[in-house]
């Protein structure tokens, strides 16, 4: 595997579960060590000299948390310690970084009485409080509700304008769509497709699909129908993928008419960033 | 790599240490009361010299605080789900354990000082000699600390099993150390036996340090204490490094 991310970008790391997007961030914070190559962080390989390298970093591992026993402040306020601020700017940053994620009237309370939420900021509080060159993130937002994921995205989007080169992994397409400048997926420990989220769409440029609700209840067999290759449920609306999508709103009125059914909506689409990420994984 | 980085890191470790471990349950019962009431156990209602058994307990005090610190902090952190942010942070393995025994240490030394301090002023202790005094409560107290580290480094996120095991490890070795028959009493396989116990040379130390009735040598004493801190350090690493992601 041979990864590239580029100064000042947000780099997407895109892949099915066990596909080995956790081992890949575990190698790139020094966690584990690999059987050959090398990983360098803004030049420094991270195995050779591991504290420097880690000084240019800011980490949120998947699943890993902040100190219950300390406070919010105290969390943030230690973490900076290791990376050398003065305590006037460990302050500063602390009062800053809490007011920032909306944390300023919690400060003082321990992280262990906070929500997933809430901690999940913490944990994002100390990977910024240093202002790291590099910014990984690992499922960020699993597991958040809207606010605090919308919080984190606006969070990490604001570090990068900031100048921080964001690294990160996630199941959710859409948010890698929104916030990512270039994406790589990655199958079986192999990355199988790398590019700008629009240019992932568009090699998949012939995919596209009808997506059409009815007024009765319908079977998944009357939509097998020539050059329809996928029917998908999704709610109370049937997505029916297709090369063809002139063919197929045809044969939809066509089968409306026959069965006697009402159409509620119908609408087609182009490619998406998910559709591309589906095809590529397949089988994994 | 930059020493003043990897100092930095070793104080920060050792401060989160001390802030959120000192006052844990596990930490108490095995590194304060459990001492105590040995002691009192073996002391209460007969009829021994405190002067002449003195030097065992404080070294049985120092070995139990400085070693039940260590062996809670890696499970503990696995369990809590904050190891990994902590691997990910400018920190390396040698930092972190350097870290765990400072914290391990630091409380070993304060609360023994503490009681050694109590009872001198209490039970007129004599003090034969100040420097083995200092040289073993902090060679004591890193060489045990470092041991307490060591037995953290099973591949397990509950600190209940580590701290089973550490009790396992550190309750046969008060009997084989000097502490409850002094060596100066002890003859043929005894003395072997004893001298196979590492506590055996912080007790010996202390010996030399409160009553000046040391069997060894002290710079021996001493020597012995840094040469199973350095093995203990070493066997840590070793085994941490295998373990490192099991848990996480």
């Amino acid at each position: 595997m041979s990864i590239d991310v580029r100064e000042g970008g947000i780099f997407g790391f895109l892949g099915p579960n066990g596909a080995g997007k956790t081992t890949t961030i575990r190698l790139l914070t020094g966690v584990l060590s690999p059987d050959s190559g090398s990983v360098r962080i803004g030049g420094v390989d991270i195995h050779t000299d591991p504290l420097a390298a880690k000084l240019k970093m800011g980490v949120i591992p998947e699943n890993s948390t902040v100190y219950g026993d300390l406070t919010a402040e105290q969390n943030i306020l230690w973490t900076a310690k290791f990376y050398g601020l003065d305590s006037a700017t460990r302050e500063m940053r602390a009062r800053d970084i809490l007011a920032r994620l909306g944390l300023t009237g919690r400060k003082d309370d321990l992280v262990r009485t906070f929500s997933k939420g809430m901690k999940q900021r913490i944990s994002i509080a100390c990977a910024i409080v240093p202002s790291p060159e590099v910014l990984i993130l690992d499922e960020p937002t699993v597991g958040l509700d809207v606010q605090s994921r919308r919080l984190v995205i606006e969070t990490v989007r604001q570090m990068n304008e900031e100048g921080s080169t964001v690294f990160l992994t996630t199941h959710n397409i859409e948010e890698a769509n929104a916030l990512c400048t270039t994406v790589s997926i990655i199958k079986q420990g192999k990355i199988i497709a790398t590019g700008s989220p629009e240019g992932l769409k568009k090699s998949f440029d012939t995919t596209q699909y009808v997506e059409i609700s009815f007024g009765q209840p319908v079977e998944k067999e009357l939509f097998v129908h020539e050059g329809v290759y996928r029917v998908e449920r999704r709610g109370d609306k049937w997505r029916l993928y297709t090369d063809n999508p002139d063919h197929v709103v045809k044969y939809l009125g066509a089968l409306a008419e026959r069965e006697n059914l009402v159409i509620l909506s119908i609408a087609t689409s182009g490619p998406t960033l998910e559709e591309a990420f589906v095809r590529l994984t397949e089988g994994a | 790599m930059d020493p003043a980085v990897f100092a930095r890191s070793v104080l920060v470790i050792a401060e989160k240490n001390m802030r959120i471990y000192y006052f844990k349950g596990p930490v108490v019962v095995f590194g304060l009361l459990f001492p105590l009431i040995m002691f009192f156990t073996f002391f209460i209602g007969r009829d021994l010299d405190i002067v002449l058994f003195f030097p065992g307990f404080l070294a049985m005090m120092l070995f139990f605080t400085a070693s039940s610190v260590g062996p809670l902090i890696t499970p503990w952190e696995k369990r809590e789900k904050t190891y990994e942010r902590l691997l990910s942070l400018p920190v390396t393995l040698d930092s972190l354990i350097l870290g765990d025994i400072a914290a391990g240490s630091v409380f070993g030394v304060l609360i023994t000082a503490l009681v050694w301090g109590v009872c001198a002023v209490y039970l007129h202790l004599a003090l034969a000699s100040a420097a083995a005094l200092l040289a073993g409560l902090i060679l004591g107290a890193l060489a045990f600390a470092a041991l307490g580290t060591l037995l953290a480094s099973t591949a397990t996120d509950t600190p209940s099993t580590v701290m089973m095991l550490s009790s396992l490890i550190r309750l046969p070795l008060i009997f084989v150390s000097g502490i409850f028959i002094p060596l100066g009493q002890m003859t043929g396989w005894e003395l072997v036996l004893t001298s196979l116990s590492p506590l055996t040379y912080l007790v010996d130390l202390f010996h030399a340090a409160l009553n000046g009735d040391a069997v060894y040598p002290p710079a021996l004493d001493g020597a012995v204490l840094v040469l199973i801190l350095l093995i203990f350090i070493y066997g840590a690493k070793i085994i941490q490094r295998r373990n490192l992601v099991k848990g996480l």
